[in-house]
This record gives structure tokens, C-alpha cells and sequence, in this order.
């Protein structure tokens, strides 16, 4: 692998690591998953850096989390957190990373509503097909109220993906020889 | 560095890192497939016993529940509500336990030390094509810009600030973005120029 696809992955595990900074929106009294900008990161690393640096990066994150660094937001790291009811969402973010590089390396002259929609599937669709039913085995929870439960974050994800395809689309534009 | 470390002199410090998180996730996944309330029970008394004998406090124990207390007090009342008591205390119990076997591991292992034992621990992908020494290239690398993009983030903040844009999240993403790639490409190029081969 050659330096810059290294330092790529660095930064893009670094910028998720930094968006843990901005405070994450906690709901039902904490009980939930946080709202976090972190998952703009993972929609941002596939949408620049591609499928293989952005997957990359975003498993290097994992694994600097797992070891102990705090870089989730509120602080929060080390092995435990897979135990809990977030952890399936974390161990989804290279694989949506990687899809959404993948399916943009694959329509390079997408507009704003197909690049839209690509970051919608990888940054919510795939992550909830393996966050919530990870959530459903950790929580002994039916997988149809873990479900409903995920839904109040519907909204939330939806805002992350426009605001990833306007930067995403004006970075490119701005730095074409991403 | 930022860390979550505990520092002591207990036997648990001492064992190496790899060994640690072999132990724990053995055991992690042993509680997953007993379904018994009283091997939880005896499970749950032997971490904090554990933590007892890494030398750490019982306010330390405490630290570990606290963050997630409300998520396992509303998890308590779904399975109350959905199966019954017994299973509550029981899904309850497990995932304390699980998360109380994780903290002990984070808080009596350095994070170097983690890094250190993961690169080298790495050597047997070597075949697949991972280079240990590119890993721990991109894991300085990711730990050092962290502060960087708070700085650039802070930097823009101030000049979108005095044309009154300081609040629009695109005006300030974007110059982030664009600074942070270029600053990217500056130091795979400075890497490159100092003959860097692993």
C-alpha cells in the first residue's frame, strides 16, 4: 500500500475520531445509542477517500477503540462498548464506509440524489441491518422493538446524509485529485 | 495520551496484553452461552473480585456502570415487560458483567502497550499482505491528527466567524475538508521524500 492511501486512512480514522468532540444528542434518558456526528465520518471516509481507504480507516478506528482510546462521543472506548447496545452500530462503520466507497467508485457522474441515496444505504441501511440486531441479542430484545426503537433515528441519519453529499460533492469539486 | 489506564502493580498489570484480551474474550463469549442466573451471579462476583485484586477501588467498579447505569435500568424494565423478572435480573446481570470484564482489561493495560502488542500480534497476517509496520505507521499517524483537525476546526471557525458564517456547517466543514486533504498530501509527500520503506 503506498504512503498516501496510509496517511488517508489515518485521517479519516482521525476525523471520526475528532467529530466525537461535537456533543452527542442523548435521548430517553441515555437508555439509547447517542445521536453522534461520528457517523458523518464514516459516510464522509467512503464518500472521499473510497471503498478500501475508507473501510480501512474506519476498522482502524474500531480497533483504537476496542484497545481503550476513549474516541467514541462522551468519551467513551475499550472492549465494552461492543458489549452494549451500540456496539453492533460501531462494528458496522467499516463495512458502510467500504459500500458507499464501493458504490460511488462504481458511479462516478452520480448527482446529488443518487449520491444521496448511495450514502443513505451504506451510512443507514447497512448499518442498522447489523446494528440492530446486534442491539436485539445484547438487550434479549424482539427484533421488532429493537426496530422501532432504531426508527427515532431515522431522522437524524437522514440530515448526516445531506449534509456528507454537500460536503462530499463540493470537496471533489474543490480537490479533484482526491 | 489521551488513555483510560489505571496504573498499579497487581499480577492482572503484569499479564501480557495479548493474554488479557484472549482471557476476556473467552469469557465473554462462555456468558453468552450459559443461560443460568446463578453462573451470571458467581461470574459478576468473580470480576469484581478480579478488579479487588488488580488493586482498583470499588469506585472504580462504579465508574464503569455509571456511564451505561440508565441504559441497564431500561433494559431491566423492557425484559420485566417482556419476559419476566428472572430474565430481566438475568440480562441485566450478564451485560454488567460483560462490561465490567472490558473495563478491567482497559483500565489495567496501557494503550501502548495494546498498540504494541496488536502490531506484532499483526506479523502472522503477514502473508495476507499487512504490513505491522504500516499499522503502526497509520495508528501515530491517526492519534497525532486527532488535535490537528480540533485545530483546524477552531481555525476556520474564527475566519468564518468574521464574515458573520460561523453557524452554516457547510461554510465551515468545507474549508476543514479541503485543508485537512491538502495537509494529508503535504506529509504523504514529506513521508515519500524522506525514502520512507517498511
Amino acid at each position: 500500500m503506498d504512503t498516501k492511501s496510509i496517511v488517508y486512512i489515518a485521517l479519516f480514522a482521525a476525523l471520526t475520531a475528532a467529530l466525537a468532540l461535537f456533543p452527542p444528542i442523548s435521548f430517553a434518558g441515555l437508555a439509547l445509542p447517542p445521536i453522534t456526528a461520528q457517523s458523518l465520518g464514516v459516510m464522509l471516509a467512503g464518500a472521499l477517500a473510497g471503498s478500501k481507504r475508507g473501510g480501512l480507516a474506519l476498522l482502524l478506528f474500531v480497533v483504537l477503540v476496542a484497545v481503550g482510546l476513549p474516541l467514541l462521543s462522551g468519551g467513551r472506548g475499550g472492549f465494552g462498548i461492543f458489549a452494549g447496545a451500540s456496539g453492533g452500530f460501531v462494528l458496522a462503520w467499516p463495512i458502510s464506509a467500504f459500500v458507499i466507497g464501493w458504490l460511488l467508485e462504481r458511479a462516478p457522474q452520480a448527482g446529488f440524489v443518487k449520491m444521496a441515496a448511495i450514502i443513505a444505504f451504506g451510512g443507514i441501511v447497512v448499518m442498522y441491518a447489523i446494528g440492530i440486531p446486534w442491539m436485539a441479542l445484547v438487550a434479549n430484545l424482539p427484533l421488532t422493538k429493537a426496530v422501532t426503537i432504531m426508527l427515532a433515528y431515522v431522522p437524524g441519519d437522514l440530515v448526516k446524509v445531506v449534509l456528507a453529499t454537500f460536503i462530499a460533492r463540493g470537496v471533489r469539486r474543490a480537490y479533484p485529485t482526491l | 495520551m489521551l488513555d483510560l489506564y489505571s496504573p498499579g502493580h497487581s499480577p492482572i498489570h503484569k499479564l501480557s496484553p495479548g493474554v488479557k484480551i484472549l482471557a476476556m474474550m473467552v469469557g465473554g463469549t462462555g456468558l453468552f452461552l450459559v443461560e443460568n442466573l446463578g453462573i451470571v451471579a458467581v461470574a459478576l462476583a468473580a470480576v469484581i473480585a478480579l478488579y479487588k485484586i488488580a488493586g482498583l477501588s470499588a469506585t472504580q467498579v462504579w465508574n464503569q456502570i455509571r456511564p451505561v447505569l440508565w441504559i441497564l435500568i431500561f433494559f431491566l424494565g423492557l425484559q420485566w415487560w417482556l419476559a419476566g423478572a428472572s430474565v430481566a435480573v438475568f440480562v441485566v446481570l450478564r451485560l454488567a458483567t460483560l462490561l465490567l470484564l472490558a473495563g478491567l482489561v482497559t483500565l489495567t493495560t496501557r494503550a501502548s502497550d495494546m498498540i504494541e502488542s496488536l502490531t506484532s500480534g499483526l506479523r502472522f497476517l503477514r502473508p495476507l499482505g499487512v504490513n505491522p509496520a504500516k499499522v503502526g505507521l497509520a495508528i501515530s499517524l491517526a492519534l497525532r491528527f486527532i488535535p490537528v483537525l480540533a485545530q483546524i476546526t477552531t481555525e476556520v471557525r474564527e475566519a468564518q466567524k468574521a464574515r458573520g458564517m460561523e453557524h452554516s456547517i457547510v461554510a465551515v466543514a468545507m474549508p476543514v475538508a479541503i485543508r485537512m486533504l491538502k495537509m494529508a498530501d503535504d506529509i504523504s509527500d514529506a513521508i515519500d521524500a524522506r525514502g520512507y520503506r517498511p
